[in-house]
């Protein structure tokens, strides 16, 4: 059955290389059809009960996979000659397609022509490798033709008008996607289909929709070849595209040539490139390097800054290192920063976004084919130009739109519309849009991962008991300290005092691995999910939820599972000894952190556990001390806390979360496991741990801070975390608020702490800066951070309990995980600050407000104020927009801004009083808007 | 990189991963030596020239209760194309020389051949992955057609460990890819491995299974093996005329 083949090819590695690679075709390849009399059924997908078989071409997949997902399309056959195209195309269209491949809902069979006796095609002499696919697909269907013997009709489906034009020469039936879709008669589905601007298809079909506006706006996109050549000799500069997420007009190119940020002005400049585009830059001329800075951008369209939560650290923030420097309102500078413009892009990263259409007045024929503009969410996509024929019930509709094409003629993209997600401004519509936006699966877990569950009810068996290597802690008195209403409780302590005045400290960590096997689909459904999604009013688990709530969670009198870190320590909080073992534990108390203050604080409570919180809180005390010795930053995060209506789940309050002893005490002996965890991990496994380290941030990161400290009078000294945190526990100021409003400012100046393999780095890189600690890792939250789930992992395998699973060895796939765990806790984080925002936009919508704001930053036409009680920031504008020849004069030295004409003046950190209130000033387009309220 | 293709179960090159490469074995190809084989697995193809026993070269190797055997592992420099590798001499032929001469030396009845030497030289003419398993091949081949006493054929195969699944004869772009190559050596009828080599980290479990597919693979060399043979030995039997 095998047959041997030879076949040269030609590949380019740099150089040109000869490869020789057997080719071997066979005869064991089923057609995959039910109804086939020959082939092996067993692995049939083609069903008998469609009217036709679909073949499809490669330019089928890769440009209307949103039609493919569809259930209406069905019945199709890919070759593996598609598959290999695609692949090399585009790799995200690649692993839609296999998705569907593999989906038991769909009947997508993947044939193997390449390998099959009849349908393997030599190219022949002339014949490009695009016509020489092209033919394979045609043999394969005319195989398939024979094959069933006319039982089912064999249908290609391409838009190549050559390919098609062939294949009916030859006697097979073929179509357009376009006229496919219009004889299965479901209007709808039109819309997903992808309107082909390439010549390809026939030209009648497609009708320009304003053809007196055919005007060239962009410059044309230059040859491959010649961006090729011109990076080679450093003329252009190749980078990825980062848009800015608060002015779509400004973007960032990092380039390795020149080693700095390349500034691109304008969408003219940017030429059709979209965020995440890896480009090519050319620099402009050294005198064109200006400038601007305003909040509002001066542009045709309406666009600005929109009332946000405080950013929780430089990720999140504006870049704003330019606002800094060039301040002059709004007369040009000439910057130093180079300036560029892109000429060409490489690797495009469309992909579908969540947003809205513009408001349009409806046209009269309902149910024609209607043009809209698509405006998304993400304020650094453009607006993207779509064709419906539904637009009647998707004008008050957030919907999903994916990009096809960016002609140098059209101002927008062309895109097509994928999905409906419900109503705009509704608070389920706009959560989903949020987990959306910030790529969270959100789907119910799949049987084969709920398969992996143990049964239920789960109690503790007597193999557990008997294991040698669980100790049995039952006997401790062991309490966990949450917030109210947790329930998945991942840590509990305990704490005994020694007769020579030490103390046993244990934290103890719930034993997630005991049920999450690696290799299993539980467990790659959580490595993909990475971390649970607290959002406002619903938590989207990175386990199911038997194992989130009830089997590992510590939960009071029952027994669990956990993975214990005990120290002895003297009454300084000194640690003479650490050991690590799996135990069984009987919580006695699930407190709340309001519960373990109140005990703590009432000097009348004299019972064993209550002793035990306030030997443990002056372990922490002294512990927190040392560390804050060491150079610990203690910054501030304007966390907000809501209370949710139970039936509407809308918020009824909104306020500070409040940090207690309780709190500190907990993160305290956390921090301290987290530390004992990491330095025996990376003891045992010096080149395969999974760490967490922050990196020291630059100068140029801190620079906003210390320009507003500066203007205040305050001087910090930022050479290294120590002498950071004291120069910020000196400053004060005349009131309470303002040193926590100046932690506030350093917190957002900060980078994020990152997950890494301790194989990447080199130790003195994995050196943690806000905690000052040399090592650091997750161990303490195996619940809902998958990081701790491999941790747990690595710690056994150092207590030789398990052996080490096989992806340890794997470096650059270690890596691979530790990435996606940094994108995943990333969205994580980005979604609850969205949720955040959406509940406070709810909040204020009944009810306007007027409150207390400070300023923090200056702008040339108003500044952004943070209203600390809501913890959100947005811009206050002194002058209307459109309004350019002001009276105010901006001062950037002291961060002062005047009124040249009243003599009025506002100034960094300055208390406001502004007024609160949701405007909408489009329908549907609901936003907070601070006012100044003139004193 | 997907080596097995998950939606179709196929290797790069139309393999199942339990597949060999096509084999193929002929003896006698080199007019002057003693005994000497051609063996092919897929595109690797090497030539193995045995020569012996005869007299000891060097006397001060020589050894009077058994023979001596040596073996010369070199590829050819055209048999990579552009991978160009040193040939002769460097540290991996020399290691590659060392196994294969260990390996053989395990079946041949040295006992038999007091104060002599066999030369087994190998050339690899042809290098596509599997250069150890195919000059083992040939060795055995060359061995058997110079009449030399064998306690059983020796047949090698290499078994790797890619995408999860275990695949045999690997070629040299799954070679390439980093993952570990499990090279055995048995002597079949005695049910016995004689070489077993692997560079890299492979769990216990996985490993069984990677060396249990090895094995196969190198009973179904064996009965190739015995074929050939066979046919050779009809062959002699025309020729003498009987």
């Amino acid at each position: 059955m095998l047959q041997s083949k030879s076949f040269v090819k030609k590949t380019k590695q740099g150089r040109v290389v000869k490869v020789v690679r057997e080719h071997y075709l066979r005869d064991d390849i089923y057609c995959g059809s039910v109804i086939c009399k020959v082939c092996d059924t067993s692995s049939a997908r083609l069903s008998s009960a469609a009217s036709a078989i679909l073949i499809i071409d490669t330019n089928v997949v890769l440009h209307q996979i949103d039609l493919l997902e569809n259930p209406a399309i069905n019945n199709v056959v890919v070759l593996s000659v598609v598959l290999e195209e695609v692949r090399n195309k585009n790799m995200a269209v690649y692993n839609r397609i296999k998705a569907l491949c593999t989906n038991a809902m769909k009947n997508f069979f993947v044939f193997s022509n390449e390998h099959h006796r009849d349908t393997y095609v030599k190219e022949m002499v002339g014949e490009s490798p695009n016509d020489r696919n092209d033919r394979a697909i045609r043999v394969a269907a005319h195989w398939y033709q024979s094959h069933l013997g006319g039982s089912t009709q064999i249908l290609l489906i391409t838009n190549d008008r050559e390919n098609k034009k062939k294949a009916i020469e030859e006697g097979l039936s073929a179509e357009t996607v376009e006229s496919y879709v219009r004889s299965l008669e479901q209007p709808n589905l039109l819309d997903l289909v992808v309107i082909p601007t390439s010549l390809d298809v026939v030209k009648e079909e497609f009708d320009d929709p304003r053809p007196s506006k055919r005007k060239v706006i962009y410059h044309e996109h230059k040859p491959m070849s010649e961006i090729t050549s011109g990076l080679l000799h450093r003329i252009y500069h190749q980078g990825k595209l980062r848009v800015n997420r608060y002015n779509p007009f400004e973007g960032y190119v990092g380039s390795e040539s020149i080693g700095d940020e390349i500034v691109i002005y304008g969408r003219v400049n940017m030429n059709r490139a979209f965020d995440g585009d890896i480009v090519a830059v050319e620099l402009l001329p050294q005198d064109q390097w200006t400038e601007k800075s305003l909040i509002v951008v001066d542009d045709d369209e309406d666009e600005e800054d929109d009332v946000h939560l405080v950013p929780s650290s430089v990720d999140d923030a504006p870049s704003n290192a330019n606002v800094a420097k060039a301040f002059a309102g709004s007369a040009p500078t000439v910057s130093s920063r180079p300036i560029g413009r892109v000429i060409g892009i490489i690797k495009r990263n469309w992909s579908s976004y969540c947003g809205s259409l513009e408001p349009m007045p409806l046209p009269a024929s309902n149910g024609g084919v209607a043009h809209a503009l698509f405006i998304s969410k993400d304020r650094r996509i453009p607006k993207i130009r779509i064709q419906t024929r539904q637009i009647g019930n998707l004008v008050d509709k957030r919907i999903i739109v994916a990009v096809d094409s960016w002609d140098c003629s059209s101002k927008y993209p062309f895109g097509h519309y994928v999905r409906t997600i419900g109503k705009i401004g509704d608070r389920e519509t706009e959560s989903e849009v949020v987990l959306i936006e910030n790529d969270i699966n959100s789907r119910p877990f799949s049987t084969q991962v709920l398969a992996c569950l143990p049964p239920l009810p789960w109690s503790l068996s007597s193999d557990d008991l008997a294991n040698p290597h669980r100790e049995d802690l039952r006997h401790l008195r062991v309490f966990s300290v949450d917030p109210p209403g947790c329930k998945d409780i991942d840590d509990a302590l305990h704490c005994t005092p020694f007769a020579n005045g030490n103390f046993e400290v244990g934290v103890h960590i719930a034993d997630v691995t005991n049920f999450v096997h690696p290799g299993t689909p539980l467990d790659e459904e959580a490595a993909q999910r990475g971390t649970s999604v607290y959002l406002v009013e619903k938590r989207i688990d990175m386990l199911p939820k038997p194992l989130t709530e009830d089997i590992c969670s510590l939960r009071s009198d029952v027994e669990r599972l956990a993975f214990s870190v005990i120290w002895e320590m003297t009454p300084n909080a000194e640690i003479i000894s650490t050991r690590y073992t799996k135990s069984i534990i009987k919580s006695c108390a699930a407190l709340s952190y309001v519960e373990a203050q109140a005990r703590m604080d009432d000097s009348r409570m004299i019972d064993p556990l209550t002793t035990d919180l306030r030997n443990l809180n002056t372990l922490a005390k002294i512990m927190r001390q040392r560390r804050i010795e060491r150079g610990a930053l203690t910054l501030a995060s304007a966390e907000v806390k809501f209370q949710i209506d139970t039936e509407t789940h809308d918020p009824l309050d909104i306020g500070m979360y409040q940090i207690r002893e309780a709190n500190q005490m907990i993160e305290e002996f956390m921090l301290a496991g987290n530390v004992s965890v990491a330095e025996k991990i990376l003891r045992h496994f010096p080149l395969c741990s999974l760490l967490r380290r922050h990196p020291i941030p630059t100068k140029e990161m801190l620079e906003p801070l210390l320009c507003t400290a500066a203007a205040v009078g305050l001087d910090l000294d930022i050479s290294s975390s120590k002498t950071l945190a004291d120069s910020l526990d000196h400053a004060v100021g005349d009131d309470p608020y303002f040193n926590k409003l100046i932690r506030i400012l350093a917190t957002r100046c900060m980078t994020q702490a990152v997950y890494f393999s301790s194989g990447d780095l080199t130790p003195a890189e994995f050196h943690h800066y806000g905690l000052a600690a040399p090592l650091y890792t997750h161990f303490t939250s195996p619940i809902r951070r998958y990081a701790d789930v491999i941790v747990h992992r690595l710690l056994a395998a150092a207590l030789e309990i398990a052996k080490l699973p096989p992806i340890f060895l794997d470096g650059p796939r270690l890596t691979e995980i530790a990435d996606n765990l940094n994108y995943r806790h990333r969205n994580a984080q980005m979604a609850s600050r969205a949720s955040v925002e959406l509940h406070t936009l709810i909040y204020f919508r009944n009810r306007p407000m007027d409150t207390e704001a400070r300023i923090v930053k200056m702008k040339a036409n108003g500044f952004i104020v943070f209203v600390p009680k809501f913890g959100i920031e947005g811009p206050v504008y002194l002058t209307s927009k459109g309004d350019k020849g002001t009276d105010w004069t901006v001062d950037e030295a002291h961060q002062r801004v005047t009124n040249t004409s009243t003599n009025v003046s506002y100034c960094a950190l300055q208390t406001v009083k502004i007024h609160l209130e949701v405007v909408e000033p489009q329908p549907h387009r609901p936003k907070l808007e601070l006012t100044l309220i003139n004193m | 990189m997907e080596y097995v293709n998950p939606l179709t179960g196929f290797r790069l090159d139309g393999r199942r991963p339990n597949e060999m490469r096509q084999i193929r074995g002929e003896i006698g190809v080199v007019a002057k030596a003693d005994g000497s084989a051609l063996f092919e697995m897929g595109n690797t193809k090497v030539i193995a020239a045995v020569y012996g026993p005869r007299e000891v070269q060097n006397k001060g190797q020589q050894m009077d209760g058994q023979a001596l055997v040596r073996c010369e592992y070199s590829m050819a420099n055209f048999s990579t194309g552009d991978r160009a590798r040193k040939s002769k001499g460097d540290r991996r032929s020399t290691e590659i020389s060392l196994v294969i001469r260990q390996t053989m030396e395990a079946s041949i009845l040295t006992h038999l051949m007091p104060r002599s030497q066999i030369d087994i030289f190998l050339q690899v003419l042809q290098a596509d992955g599997g250069t150890r398993s195919a000059c083992i091949n040939a060795a055995t081949l060359a061995l058997a057609d110079a009449g030399i006493p064998m306690r059983d054929l020796v047949t090698s195969c290499s078994a790797g460990y890619l995408c999860s699944t275990p695949l045999l004869d690997l070629n040299y772009v799954e070679d390439s890819a980093g993952g570990p190559d499990v090279t055995v050596g048995t002597l079949v009828k005695m049910d016995k491995v004689t070489l077993l080599q692997m560079d890299a980290k492979l769990p216990i479990e996985m490993f069984t299974d990677v060396l249990q597919l090895a094995i196969e693979g190198c009973k179904a060399i064996a009965n190739y093996i015995q074929e050939v043979l066979l046919e050779n030995t009809k062959k002699l039997e025309c020729m003498r005329g009987s």
